[in-house]
């Protein structure tokens, strides 16, 4: 295992930029995550590490050494495909004892090797099976002990879990990562699923439009977001538009003055929107104290997701919030129509400068 | 009565496409079950029913040195032609279906072209450029076995380019790139996984390659020199003074190692899946 530079990489495609001045530095043995949504730049990244696309621009160090311009078959990364690109005219034991083969080792080695790999993810019976007799995670788990039977320096995941069926899914993540935890693997993993991201990662990268937005851990990213669009990925924010008219104080285009967060962004009296997590907005049928901002609205619409349920409250003409409220015995359940009152504290109310394309 | 109705509509309906498929495979196989029969009959001149049946004419070919020598000039015509058209066709297949360049339609286009340009057309043509560049080089190139082998290979080439070229499209290239990341160089890759991977087309190109070559008979009547004949000529020019069952049995033996040849490949390749 070893430590991965990227620094400054950019892919250009004519006048298109894949990706713009990446700059991450993973550590020896850490579950990095790149989030975004498609075409975000984060496949591209991934597959700039692994040697099939040359970089535009910047450099790619693995183990302190530069790899940029190495191809694929000389750099040791072990990749699982999204596919899983397993050689279907080969077994598993084959599949999994092709990169040994590669490096030349010793063939008296080969086999306790690939057996090893094989045992890592549980599948140690079936390693005489073709890929095809095989169901869709145990694909997945060959692919991950081809990818690792080598001891790569890096460990990369491209959407490896999003084949898999959900219940499956959650399982693979576990499994996956106690595996990384174990062997100590450096791991970068590309997803668009923030659930996955957030329960694999010991840092995340949020990407769009091929520009690193904000790296940081689940909670960095949740509690202070570094821009509305990650505010917007990376869980859920209620926005609204406006102007920070004082320190602390927000007025929306439609003319409500609310509390926001007098440390954030937007100070400038300029246009910016105001983020709002679900789950920090209170909501009571009876007026609301102790809270820096109360107001009072009607529940448009509800959500009811089992454990939580959303509630959709317009508070003025042109603006709504949705607050999120935990599902319990003789709890409050508003309907439809209700009129309500719901309030938060301005230290959860942040401000980021610049309208958003959406809302 | 409306279900009886439906049943017998059905029925019929039935009955008309096993009748439809069954003409069709008469109308196919009689010329063939014909030949076959011929080949068997006593008399010299065919004629129904026959005398008798004898296998005189099988021996007869054994010996008609005009039939031996041009099987064995066709067999290996076919092979070196159908060995070149697979070392041309291959790369260019995979060229054509990897890579978008400028004039990719057009040179796809060239290498289909010699299945459309009649065979007629294709011999004169040849012989024309043949006879131009003996005279400009002074090279023996006019009758010459190079010069019937480049023939034969513009007879393979289409076969291999198209038959291979169908089989890359179903080919997933993240496999090529899951063989790089465990460390494959680019011709191991090829060898490893690329190439097992288009094998039944390959196959089938071959195959197709060596039956069209083997078969074929205006190009080649073009291209032929003194001695050098190859079998389906020797067959013409026998059939302009006879026509006994020696044709009959000649024929009877194409027959067999082309149908040989399909169900060999067949047993490892799935012919009907690739063409």
């Amino acid at each position: 295992m070893a430590r991965l530079e990227l620094d400054q990489v950019s892919k250009q495609y004519g006048d298109f930029h894949a990706v713009r001045g990446v700059t991450l530095d993973v550590a020896d043995g850490e579950f990095l995550v790149l989030l975004g949504p498609s075409g975000c730049g984060k496949t591209t990244t991934l597959r700039m590490i692994a040697g099939f696309i040359e970089p535009t621009g910047g450099a790619i160090r693995l183990g302190g050494q530069d790899v940029t311009q190495l191809p694929p078959w000389k750099r040791n990364a072990g990749l699982v495909f999204q596919s899983y690109a397993l050689f279907p005219h080969l077994t598993v034991n084959q599949n999994v004892a092709f990169g040994l083969e590669m490096r030349k080792v010793p063939s008296a080695e080969i086999a306790p090797r690939t057996a090893e790999a094989l045992r890592l993810v549980q599948l140690e019976h079936l390693g005489d099976r073709l890929p095809r007799q095989l169901s869709g995670g145990q694909q997945q788990r060959v692919a991950l002990a081809r990818a690792l039977v080598f001891h790569p320096d890096v460990l990369l995941l491209d959407e490896p879990l999003s084949n898999l069926d959900a219940k499956l899914r959650q399982e693979v993540r576990l499994e996956i990562r106690e595996l990384q935890r174990k062997l100590g693997l450096t791991t970068v993993m590309v997803t668009h699923d923030q659930e996955e991201a957030l329960t694999m990662a010991d840092r995340l990268v949020v990407m769009s439009e091929g520009e690193v937005r904000q790296v940081g851990t689940q909670r960095d990213l949740y509690e202070r977001p570094s821009d509305r669009f990650v505010a917007g990925f990376v869980g859920r924010s209620s926005f609204l538009e406006g102007h920070v008219e004082a320190p602390g104080l927000f007025r929306t285009a439609g003319g409500l003055a609310l509390g926001c967060d007098g440390q954030g962004g937007g100070q400038g009296g300029g246009q910016g929107s105001l983020a709002l997590r679900p789950e920090r907005i209170s909501i009571s049928p009876a007026p609301l104290t102790e809270l820096d901002t109360t107001l009072e609205g009607t529940v448009e619409f509800v959500s009811y997701l089992g454990a939580l349920i959303d509630i959709h409250v317009r508070i003025s003409p042109e603006e709504r919030v949705v607050a999120q409220i935990a599902n319990r015995a003789g709890g409050f359940m508003p309907d439809i129509g209700n009129r309500v009152h719901v309030g938060w504290s301005s230290a959860d109310a942040r401000v980021f400068p610049g309208r958003a394309p959406t809302s | 009565m409306a279900m009886t109705g439906t049943f017998g509509s059905r029925r019929l309906g039935r009955w008309l496409l096993r009748g439809a498929a069954g003409f069709t495979m008469l109308y196919i196989l009689t010329p063939l079950i014909f030949v076959i029969w011929l080949s068997f009959f006593r008399q010299e001149i065919p004629s129904f029913p026959p005398d008798g049946y004898s296998l005189r004419w099988y021996g007869e070919l054994a010996g008609n040195e005009r039939f031996v020598s041009g099987f064995v000039l066709s067999l290996e015509l076919g092979v070196i032609a159908t060995a070149i058209g697979l070392a041309v066709g291959v790369p260019a297949a995979l060229c054509l279906s990897r890579f978008r360049f400028r004039g990719r339609e057009g040179l796809n286009n060239l290498l289909l072209l010699p299945l459309m340009v009649p065979g007629i057309v294709l011999g004169m043509a040849l012989y024309v450029a043949h006879v131009e560049v003996e005279i400009a080089t002074g090279l023996p190139i006019l009758g010459s076995l190079g010069g019937l082998v480049a023939g034969h290979v513009l007879v393979v080439i289409p076969w291999t380019v198209r038959l291979v070229t169908a089989s890359l499209a179903g080919f997933d290239r993240t496999l090529e790139e899951a063989a790089q990341n465990l460390g494959a160089n680019r011709w191991t890759t090829f060898r490893r996984i690329t190439l097992p991977s288009i094998l039944p087309g390959i196959v089938a190109a071959a195959m197709f390659g060596f039956v069209s070559s083997f078969g074929n008979l205006e190009m080649s009547m073009f291209l032929v020199g003194p001695g050098r004949t190859t079998l389906p000529i020797a067959i013409l020019q026998y059939l302009e003074w006879k026509i006994d069952p020696t044709i009959a049995a000649v024929s009877v033996i194409q027959i067999l190692l082309i149908g040989a040849a399909m169900l060999i490949t067949d047993r490892f390749v799935k012919i009907s899946r690739v063409v």
